[in-house]
């Protein structure tokens, strides 16, 4: 039975940027239909004019039915009264969507009395029966709580309670894990499950990951440049895409189980909206394109068997010869093979961190400020980078990942323990050694757009480093960064704002490359880029380190891009590492439990693979770092020890481990008493 | 680039349109207005005291024979030259101040806005009151930075408050990591990110000025006579109404339109330097 | 809590201290009570006006430190020593106190509350001709000085006056010789125009923040979450808008009271109003060391307590703020 149908949908913003070109599709009772698609690709935009929250100025056109009921049009009053009751909706960032003053109860019974003729009172009950049923632990104290003492994940929760308070036939949830760790994703994910089970509404899932959807949607919907571009079952689309661009998305993905491949990107950029090209929007980054391809925009239309629909010209000729992404991009040159490379004893120690620790006062109140408690950022790590070696630093926000990279960026003595970089010893550098050593060692941020003076053009964003070093030819040495990470010479007199997110990002590789450092330092390098963009960034990654033999820090929260780039990894949990070894042995035997409940939570985009795979669901969200748990910091949430007996349990509880080498392999050590030694089943990671 | 974008923007605001137009033809009033007028302001015309505007004196006399539209425009100039001068200075003050404290943190920042607090503690027109009779006889620079001298301390702190967010930004650490000193990061790439709000606040600090010196000069401690402001002309003329309404209308419309146009014209700067704000 | 608070009263304590010392020493050093005497017909013996000026604490040929010393002494016993007549500071300060802070309360608590008011009215109504009409009327008693509303309340009273026959008053606080209820209708009489006076700037200062902030609420999530569950604008606005709005508008409670202050002393003076605001002028005038000294350390501990009571209302508006 069909409750939500879109009919040719069009949504133009003021200055003719059109967002949303013709986008149709129907959504049955209790089905989950996931909308796929990168920034700008007008998925958003869709939902919102479906729920008729567009700001105003934007112009609307084609029928949105729900039950039949024109939506479109419909006066403002009406619209009011459907809103929450028939359709919910989940936003990507649990933090502003709910207002600040109001307590989480209150904004949840304020949903239930809108729709229901029901008390104050017993609006609040329903409000902590539906924080309890999203699985909220003491829902009768957390109601009178404020959304700024919820965790992330929790007040997704509360999104989701509020959401279905009402019982709608529709929800439509935009990016609702994009802003959460992999732990907690999953266990948000779940609860939308049991939120569908419960109110047996139909689900549009809106997400730019394709692994987030492969498990959860019947149907997928792909959509590129504000146009619908491939509708079909969930395994039609992932295992036989007919266009090119989902062929090309599913290529450019790291992949847990194909790790060593070398990660096909799509060329170039997605057109503005502001100027579309002629003919199809994809042509001019399509590997398949030929001249027909400019002649107009292809029509979504039915190919091959079943309900699958594309939008390609030549979609029945990949359908015949059954193509795949990796067959028709052009798969780029591996790097040059390497010196056959020493064994990793004999070779120099880029950096040496030992028994690094930095605490925080923890001030609370931002006008009664004052000192609370202090947080244990970094407590204690260790760990080494040989020369040539990409070592992955992973774990989830407040693991203290980042606090990590600022003690070794800052070249100073840290609170307690050494880091040791190129042999120097940061506490006991001089100020110009000091200066001397920066050259050496630099940094790529995660936000190609924070990291770029917006008020400088590329060239002088370059030069800066150039100068304070007192390099002579900097023009010529800026044109040659440019060419270095694949941009033009002529760049370097435009701003950073005139280009995307992917050539931002090679502009800050080409600034930490400016003075020809050992070892790079790299915060999340790709994770605000695109998947398709991320996968030329990650190539490039590769191919200069090899060319100019760096050494790389590669911190990240995304386990499949760590796989894929790192040679060794180290996990981090609460500011102490959990496990640390070489990629394959950590990947493929897991010890700590911890690292093998990361694992297990990573989407796959693989429908089958996700359909059947085992979950290590984690208990609870993860503690403050500013009061962790005595002796083992996973011991709170560790699903080993639940299976452990009283006796061995205690240890968890009185012991701290530490990082012990695993007896069978040779780079492998994890901080666990009782590590698993058994391969992890296979379809956790594959 | 980015310059003409803002004044393109700028321009499509209707009310920064009015508020440009309407302190371009101030300014022509002022500087231009005063060679087109029949009587110069120091000319003293013996035949009429207190004269309703006429076709000779076109806004009347004042009680020692002075034409009220040469006094006036006289006036006007001095507001203006002490307006703009007060805003440069104090904005200046504001940005080194609030950008050294939020950069270098520790001591110095306590130290400054420890400064700042105890400035704004005593609104600023009591002290300067207090110390402008010792001025009497100086010249009206030193009252110029008088006013300055008191009016930086809100904008510093803005300055400080953004500052502190800036210098977690990326492009900021990327720069400390590259180790460049603190004094060059600020100049580099403080100052120049924050320069929307800076070019908004010295406009808004022009208006202020101008009222604060009128409001001042209103009671005796602002321009010293034989020099004249719009504050001292409104003061002379406020015990003349009603009755002898031109000399203190005059001057008032001017003061008015002065402080209207150039708010006018900070507003719109925020609308095409902000574009996220609404106002 | 408890300690938080107590420390901050000290550093508050400590600022006004410092503050009122600098104000007295500004005012010791730049007034000169002795010229009062000089100048008499017939002269006074500079013997007999040494005399009279050191009982008063005024005495310029003594160092400025040991006149501070002495005035600090008063202080701290609660006597803010004698102006140049020789009269008692407390007393005239208690007579003027309560003036200023009448109008003082009611421009704060009308000010801030019709602007918040009509800020948020014109958010509601944003680019409607309601919404254009208060941000011109706004825009335009922004430009005008107090000094200069309030003569044109004047002129325009008079000509009301004249015109209707009405007895708006315009000059002191009450008309002598009444009593009883004639006596509060004409105290009420007269608190009209230096209310208005007093009140117009703050309520366009304080719409014009609340609009704004208002608007920039709008575009954010939680208003977008609120009409999601099914609220029409005007109440997501209304709920959510304004209530978190009013955060940042009380942030700007502490600043503006410095401008009220200052806009208090032209209002008395106009007016004529016997406030601390008048006294300081005619103080200041009046080479009046001591009298100066006071006033300021009212505006310090005024400008402190509108600070504190800025921060209570933040802290009671935004639990983000607050420490449990």
């Amino acid at each position: 039975m069909t409750i939500l149908e879109v009919n040719d949908l069009n949504v133009t913003f003021r200055g003719g940027i059109k967002a949303v070109r013709g986008v149709s599709y129907q959504l049955a009772r209790g089905e989950v239909l996931g909308i796929v698609g990168e920034s700008g690709s007008g998925k958003s935009v869709t939902s919102l004019a479906v729920m008729g929250l567009l700001p105003e100025g934007a112009e609307i056109s084609g029928s949105v039915k729900l039950h039949g009921q024109e939506l479109i049009g419909m006066p403002e009053e009406e619209l009011t009264r459907l809103r929450g009751k028939s359709i919910g909706m989940i936003f990507q960032d649990p933090l502003s969507a709910f207002t600040p003053v109001y307590t989480i109860g209150a904004q949840i019974a304020e949903a239930v009395r809108i729709h229901q003729k029901v008390g104050k009172d017993k609006a609040a009950k329903r409000a902590v029966e539906l924080l309890d049923l999203v699985g909220i632990p003491h829902p009768d104290v957390r109601a009178k709580a404020f959304p700024h003492e919820f965790s992330g994940g929790m007040r997704q929760r509360a999104m989701i309670a509020m959401a279905i308070a009402n019982d709608p036939d529709v929800l439509i949830c935009d990016e609702p894990t994009t802003a959460l760790d992999v732990t907690i994703q999953a266990q948000v994910l779940e609860v939308l499950k049991t939120a569908q089970r419960e109110t047996g509404a139909g689900i549009v899932m809106i997400t730019h990951d394709l692994g987030v959807v492969a498990g959860l949607a019947d149907r997928v919907l792909v959509m590129y440049a504000g146009r619908p571009v491939e509708l079909g079952g969930v395994d039609e689309i992932y295992y036989r895409p007919r266009m090119p661009y989902t062929m090309g998305l599913l290529a450019s993905i790291p992949r847990m189980d194909r790790p060593s491949a070398r990660l096909i990107p799509i060329e170039g950029n997605p057109p503005s909206p502001a100027a579309l090209p002629p003919g199809c929007p994809f042509a001019p980054r399509c590997p398949m394109k030929v001249d027909a391809c400019d002649d107009g925009e292809p029509e979504l239309e039915p190919v091959g068997p079943g309900s699958r629909r594309a939008a390609c010209i030549r979609a029945h000729e990949i359908e015949l010869k059954n193509l795949d992404g990796a067959t028709i991009y052009p798969v780029p040159e591996p790097p040059a093979e390497t010196e056959a490379s020493r064994p990793r004893a004999e070779r120099e120690t880029v950096l040496k961190v030992e028994d690094l620790i930095r605490h925080y006062p923890l001030m609370k109140g931002a006008v009664f400020k004052r000192r609370v408690g202090t947080v244990h950022a970094v407590d204690g790590i260790s760990f080494d980078i040989a020369e040539g070696e990409t070592l992955g630093l992973v774990g989830e926000s407040g693991c203290g990942k980042t606090t990590t990279l600022q003690q070794i960026m800052q070249l100073e003595a840290p609170q307690d323990g050494t880091v040791v970089v190129l042999g120097k010893d940061s506490a006991k550098l001089g100020r110009g050694e000091r200066t001397a050593l920066r050259r050496d060692l630099q940094i790529v941020f995660q936000d190609p757009m924070a990291a770029l003076d917006p008020r400088m053009p590329v060239g002088d964003i370059l030069a800066e480093p150039l100068r304070a070093h007192g390099r002579k030819d900097v023009p010529a040495r800026v044109a040659e960064l440019l060419t270095l990470v694949g941009l033009e010479p002529s760049h370097a007199e435009r701003y950073p704002q005139n280009f995307s997110g992917g050539q931002r990002q090679r502009i800050g590789i080409a600034r930490a490359l400016a003075l020809e450092p050992k070892l790079i330092v790299l915060d999340e390098p790709v994770s605000a880029l695109d998947v398709s963009i991320q996968a030329g960034v990650i190539n490039l990654l590769e191919d200069l380190k090899v060319k100019l033999g760096l050494s790389y820090l590669f911190v990240a929260h995304d386990l499949s891009v760590v796989r894929h780039i790192a040679d060794r990894v180290a996990v981090m949990y609460l500011g102490k590492i959990a496990e640390i070894g070489a990629v394959e042995e950590v990947y493929a035997r897991p010890a700590h439990p911890y690292t093998r409940a990361l694992l297990s939570a990573i989407p796959l985009p693989d429908p089958n693979l996700e359909r059947s795979r085992e979950r290590i669901l984690l208990e609870g969200d993860l503690p403050s770092p500013a009061s962790p748990p005595s002796a083992c910091r996973f011991r709170t949430r560790c699903p080993k020890r639940a299976r452990l007996s009283a006796e061995d349990a205690r240890r968890c509880d009185t012991e701290e481990p530490i990082v012990t080498r695993l007896a069978p392999a040779a780079d492998h050590g994890a901080a666990c008493h009782y590590p698993e030694v058994t391969e992890v089943p296979e379809t956790a990671v594959s | 680039m980015r310059s003409k974008v803002v004044f393109a923007r700028m321009l499509r605001n209707r009310q920064t349109r009015y508020g440009l137009i309407a302190l371009l033809v101030l300014l022509l009033l002022a500087y231009v207005g005063p060679f087109f007028g029949p009587h110069d302001w120091l000319e003293k015309d013996f035949a009429a005291f207190m004269e309703p505007p006429s076709a000779d004196h076109w806004w009347g006399t004042t009680q020692i024979g002075q034409d009220v539209y040469a006094v006036a425009l006289h006036g006007m100039q001095k507001s203006i030259v002490i307006g703009f001068l007060v805003a440069l200075i104090s904005t200046g003050l504001a940005a080194l101040v609030g950008a050294s404290a939020g950069y270098f943190g520790g001591w110095l920042d306590k130290a400054l806005m420890w400064g700042a607090d105890l400035l704004l503690v005593l609104p600023s027109f009591l002290i300067i009151a207090i110390v402008s009779p010792n001025l009497r006889g100086g010249s009206w620079l030193w009252f110029v930075l008088l006013l300055a001298a008191f009016s930086w301390m809100i904008t510093s702190r803005v300055v400080r408050s953004m500052t502190l967010s800036l210098r977690e930004r990326e492009y900021i650490l990327a720069a400390r990591y590259m180790g460049i000193p603190g004094w060059k990061i600020i100049i580099r790439h403080v100052v120049p990110n924050l320069s929307s709000l800076l070019i908004i606040d010295a406009t808004l600090n022009v208006s202020a000025a101008i009222i604060g010196e009128a409001g001042l000069s209103f009671f005796g401690f602002g321009v010293q006579p034989p020099d004249v402001s719009l504050g001292t002309l409104i003061a002379a003329g406020s015990d003349k109404v009603p009755g002898y309404s031109w000399l203190f209308l005059f001057p008032s419309g001017l003061l008015v339109l002065l402080v209207l146009s150039v708010n006018l014209i900070g507003d719109g700067l925020r609308d095409a330097l902000d574009p996220g704000s609404n106002s | 809590m408890g300690a938080y608070l107590l420390k901050r009263l000290v550093s508050n304590v400590l600022l006004v201290a410092i503050a009122a010392s600098m104000a007295y020493f500004l005012a010791a050093t730049s007034l000169n009570p002795r010229a009062k005497y000089e100048g008499r017909q017939p002269p006074v013996a500079e013997a007999v006006i040494d005399s009279t000026l050191d009982d008063y604490n005024l005495n310029d040929k003594k160092p400025v430190f040991e006149r501070y010393v002495t005035w600090v002494s008063g202080v701290v016993t609660g006597d803010l020593g004698k102006t140049w007549q020789g009269k008692s500071v407390n007393d005239e300060m208690g007579r003027r106190i309560g003036v200023s802070l009448r109008l003082l309360l009611i421009g704060t608590v009308l000010g801030s509350g019709i602007g918040v008011a009509v800020g948020a009215f014109a958010a509601i109504r944003q680019y409607r001709v309601s919404d254009r009409v208060i941000g011109v009327a706004a825009f335009v008693i922004m430009a005008v000085p107090v000094f200069v509303m309030a003569k044109m309340l004047t002129i325009g009273a008079v000509g009301m006056n004249e015109l209707l026959g009405t007895k708006l008053e315009y000059t002191g606080e009450y008309t002598p010789g009444l009593s009883g209820w004639d006596q509060t209708l004409s105290r009420l009489n007269h608190l009209i125009l230096p209310t208005i006076s007093l009140c117009l700037g703050q309520i366009a200062f304080y719409s014009r923040i609340q609009r704004n902030m208002m608007l920039d609420v709008l575009g954010q999530d939680f208003v977008r979450t609120a009409r999601a569950k099914g609220l029409s604008r005007k109440a997501a606005l209304l709920k959510h808008a304004l209530r978190t709005a009013l955060v940042p508008a009380a942030t700007y409670f502490a600043f503006t009271f410095g401008t009220l202050l200052t806009g208090a002393i032209f209002t008395e003076k106009i007016f004529g109003w016997n406030g601390m605001g008048a006294w300081l002028v005619d103080s200041i005038q009046q080479n009046d060391t001591n009298a100066v000294a006071a006033v300021n350390l009212f505006a310090a501990v005024c400008v402190l307590f509108a600070g504190l009571l800025s921060d209570f209302i933040v802290a009671a508006l935004d639990p983000r703020v607050r420490v449990s």
